[in-house]
C-alpha cells in the first residue's frame, strides 16, 4: 500500500496522466462541439479507430509524421461528413448512424491492416513515424514542475491550445453563438436567419477533426503502432466525461481529466499485484459511477425547479 | 404499392447497394475479383456443411437480435448483450464442470441459471435509466467491458485448465453438450431453443399488455406516461427479458458449439444484435431471418477469405451500408412521393 501512494504522488504518475488524458480530452471535445450545436456523435470511437490507422499507414508511406498526421485528420473528417450527410440530409437516426460507423470502423480497420501490413493484429510490419515529444526550454530544468508538464507530445501542447480556442470560439465569437443557438433551438435560429445546416455541417466536421488528433495521438504518439480496437472505448468515455461535463468546455475537461486520473491509476496498479483483469475495468467502473452521479443531480435539479 | 411491400423493396434495395459495394471493393483489392465475389455469394451453398455453417453462426446472432429487438421497441439503445453473452456462458461453463447431474437435466439447469444471470446483468444499466435516466448507450458499453474483465478473471483463477497452453475452461462433460440435430452439420438444439425463444418473444411484445406497453412507450414515452403507464417498470422489464434473452443465447452458444470455454475476448454481439434488430425492424420473427441473411454474409466472406485474397472483414462494409441506408428516413422518400402523387391520379 505503501508503495502505491509514493507511486500515485510521483512525478511519473502525475506525467502519465496528462499523457493518458489527451486522448480523452481530445475525443470529449469532439463531443461537445457536436454536442452544443445539437447533434450526439456518438461515433467518436470509430473515427479515432480509422485516424489511428490511417496516420500509421500514411505517415510510413510517405515517411512523414506530419503528412500521416492530416490522413488521419482527414479520415476522420471524412467519416463525419458521411455521418453528416446522412443524418442532415437522409434523415438517418443519429445513434443509428454512429453505430453503422463504429461498427465499421472495428471491423474496416482489421481489413485495411490485414491488406496493407499483412496482419490482423498490429501495424508491426509498418514503418510507420511518431509525432515529436518537446521539451519545454526553461520549463523542462524546474525541478518537479519540469519532469511533469515538459517532454509530452506535441499534440499534447496542441490539444491545451485548441481547449482555450474552443472555449473563446464557443463563447465569444459570432459563430459561437450561432451553434449555441442551434443546439439549444434549432427553429428558433432558423427564424433569425442562420443557417442550421451549415453550422451543424460544421460543427460536425470539426468534432471529426478532433477526434482525428485523437486517433493521431494514439498510434503516433502513445505508441508508435497501431493494433485492432485500440481505441479501447475512449470514444464512448469521451461521451461520458461531455455529459458530466455538462457540455461546458471547463467542465468537460475536469471530468476528462478525472477520467485520465482513474486509468492512470489501473496502469499504477499493474505494477502492484492485483490481477490485471479487475484492474482494467476500474476506468469504465469510475465512469458508470460517474455518469450515475451526474444524472442524480441533474434529477434533483429538474425537481427542484418544478 | 402498400407500407408493407416499400418497406421491403426499401430494405431489399439497400442490401443490394450494399452488395454492389462490396463487389466494388473487391474489384479494388483482389487478383481474381469475379471468382473471390462468387465465393462470397455463392460459396455457402456449395455443401451441406457450409449450409450447416450458417444455421451455426445464425443462432448467436439471432439471440443478440431478439434481446436488442426487445430494447429497440423501447427505444432504448442499449448495446449490452456481449457482455451478458460472456458471463452467462461461463456461468453455464461454470455449472457444467462443476454440478453432476447425468442427462439433460444438466445442460437444461444450465441454461435456465444462465438466463437467470443474463436477468440480473442486465437490471443494473437498466435500473440506473429507470431510476435515474442515466444514459444506456454509453452504460451498456462500459458494463460490457466490466463483465467481461470480470469474467476473465474468474475463467483465469476458477475455471481454467491448466494443461491447456491457450486461455479455456476444463472441458464439459458429454452430457452437457446441447445434440447435433442435422446429420453432417454441427447444427445443434440450440436451434430449436431459438425457434421457441423467437416465438416467446414474439407473443410477449405482440399479444400481451406487456409487450404492447413496451411498444407504446418506444413510440411516445410521454403519451405513455400520460395514460398513466409506469416508465420505470417498463424500463425494468424491458431489461430483464432483454437480459434472460440474451443470458440463454450466450449459455446455448458454449454448450452448442464447445467443447470448453474459451472466449478469450468479447464475442462482438453488442453490435451485431444491434444490426439484427435494425434489419428486421425489431420484429422477433423477422430476426429470425435477419440473423441469417447475416450469417450467410459472415459465412460467404469467411470462406471467401480462405481460399481467396479478400479478408473476411469486408463485411463491415456491407453492415455499416445497410444501416446506413436503412435507417435513412429520406432513402427512396422521393420516388415513394412521386409514387403516391401518380397513385392518387388515378
Amino acid at each position: 500500500m505503501e508503495n502505491l501512494i509514493s507511486l500515485i504522488f510521483s512525478t511519473h504518475f502525475l506525467f502519465s496522466t496528462i499523457r493518458v488524458t489527451t486522448p480523452i480530452l481530445l475525443a470529449a471535445m469532439g463531443a461537445l462541439i457536436s454536442d452544443r450545436a445539437g447533434i450526439a456523435n456518438i461515433a467518436l470511437e470509430g473515427m479515432m479507430l480509422m485516424a489511428a490507422l490511417s496516420g500509421v499507414i500514411f505517415s510510413a508511406m510517405f515517411e512523414s509524421a506530419l503528412i500521416g498526421f492530416f490522413f488521419a485528420l482527414a479520415t476522420s473528417l471524412i467519416m463525419a461528413l458521411v455521418l453528416a450527410y446522412f443524418t442532415l440530409e437522409l434523415k438517418t437516426h443519429v445513434i443509428l448512424g454512429g453505430i453503422a460507423l463504429n461498427l465499421f470502423a472495428s471491423g474496416g480497420s482489421i481489413f485495411i491492416l490485414y491488406l496493407v501490413a499483412g496482419d490482423k493484429g498490429t501495424s508491426s510490419s509498418l514503418a510507420s513515424k511518431v509525432l515529436p515529444n518537446i521539451h519545454i526550454p526553461l520549463v523542462k530544468d524546474i525541478p518537479v514542475l519540469g519532469e511533469i508538464v515538459s517532454g509530452h507530445n506535441i499534440i499534447t501542447y496542441a490539444t491545451i491550445l485548441l481547449i482555450i480556442g474552443l472555449y473563446l470560439m464557443l463563447n465569444k465569437t459570432r459563430l459561437g453563438r450561432k451553434i449555441r443557438a442551434v443546439g439549444e433551438n434549432k427553429d428558433a435560429a432558423e427564424s433569425v436567419g442562420i443557417n442550421v445546416k451549415k453550422i451543424q455541417y460544421l460543427a460536425l466536421s470539426l468534432s471529426g477533426i478532433f477526434a482525428g488528433m485523437g486517433g493521431a495521438f494514439l498510434s503516433m504518439g502513445y505508441v508508435s503502432w497501431f493494433s485492432r480496437n485500440m481505441s479501447a472505448g475512449r470514444g464512448w468515455i469521451a461521451l461520458a466525461a461531455e455529459a458530466m461535463g455538462r457540455g461546458t468546455v471547463i467542465g468537460t475537461t475536469l471530468t476528462s481529466v478525472l477520467f485520465g486520473i482513474t486509468s492512470a491509476l489501473a496502469n499504477a496498479f499493474q505494477v502492484m499485484n492485483f490481477p490485471n483483469e479487475i484492474i482494467n475495468t476500474i476506468p469504465y467502473i469510475a465512469v458508470v459511477l460517474g455518469l450515475t452521479i451526474y444524472s442524480i443531480q441533474k434529477q434533483k435539479k429538474k425537481k427542484s425547479e418544478k | 404499392m402498400s407500407d408493407k411491400t416499400f418497406q421491403m423493396l426499401r430494405t431489399l434495395l439497400a442490401v443490394l447497394i450494399a452488395l454492389a459495394l462490396a463487389l466494388i471493393i473487391t474489384f479494388i483489392v483482389s487478383d481474381k475479383p469475379l471468382e473471390s465475389f462468387s465465393l462470397f455469394l455463392f460459396g455457402p451453398f456449395r455443401n451441406l456443411r457450409y449450409m450447416g455453417n450458417v444455421i451455426e453462426a445464425a443462432i448467436p446472432l439471432a439471440f443478440a437480435g431478439l434481446a436488442t429487438s426487445i430494447l429497440f421497441s423501447a427505444n432504448l439503445f442499449n448495446l449490452g448483450s456481449e457482455g451478458i453473452y460472456y458471463v452467462s456462458g461461463l456461468v453455464a461453463a461454470a455449472i457444467v464442470i462443476n454440478v453432476n447431474i447425468t442427462g439433460v437435466g444438466l445442460p437444461i439447469l444450465a441454461i435456465i441459471i444462465a438466463g437467470i444471470v443474463g436477468m440480473i446483468l442486465s437490471l443494473l444499466p437498466g435500473f440506473l435509466k429507470a431510476k435515474w435516466d442515466v444514459n444506456v448507450l454509453v452504460t451498456s458499453l462500459m458494463f460490457n467491458t466490466i463483465y467481461f474483465g470480470f469474467g476473465l478473471y474468474f475463467l483465469n483463477y476458477y475455471l481454467r485448465d491448466p494443461n491447456i497452453s491457450q486461455i479455456a475452461s476444463f472441458s464439459f462433460p458429454d452430457n452437457a453438450r446441447l445434440k447435433r440435430i442435422i446429420e453432417g452439420t454441427r447444427v445443434h438444439s440450440g436451434l430449436i431453443i431459438l425457434l421457441v425463444v423467437a416465438f416467446v418473444v414474439y407473443i410477449f411484445l405482440y399479444k400481451t399488455k406487456w409487450g404492447y406497453s413496451i411498444r407504446m412507450y418506444g413510440i411516445n414515452k410521454n403519451f405513455s406516461e400520460y395514460v398513466g403507464a409506469s416508465s420505470f417498470g417498463i424500463i425494468m422489464l424491458t431489461h430483464i427479458s432483454a437480459g434472460l434473452v440474451a443470458g440463454i443465447g450466450g449459455s446455448v452458444e458454449v454448450l452448442g458449439m464447445y467443447t470448453r470455454f474459451r472466449w478469450a475476448s468479447l464475442p462482438g454481439l453488442g453490435f451485431d444484435g444491434a444490426l439484427v434488430a435494425m434489419l428486421a425492424k425489431n420484429r422477433p420473427l423477422a430476426s429470425l431471418g435477419a440473423a441469417l441473411f447475416l450469417a450467410y454474409i459472415r459465412t460467404g466472406a469467411d470462406l471467401m477469405s480462405r481460399l481467396s485474397d479478400v479478408p473476411a472483414e469486408i463485411v463491415a462494409f456491407i453492415q455499416a451500408a445497410i444501416i446506413l441506408l436503412i435507417s435513412a428516413e429520406r432513402f427512396l422518400f422521393y420516388w415513394r412521393h412521386k409514387m403516391l402523387l401518380k397513385e392518387a391520379d388515378k
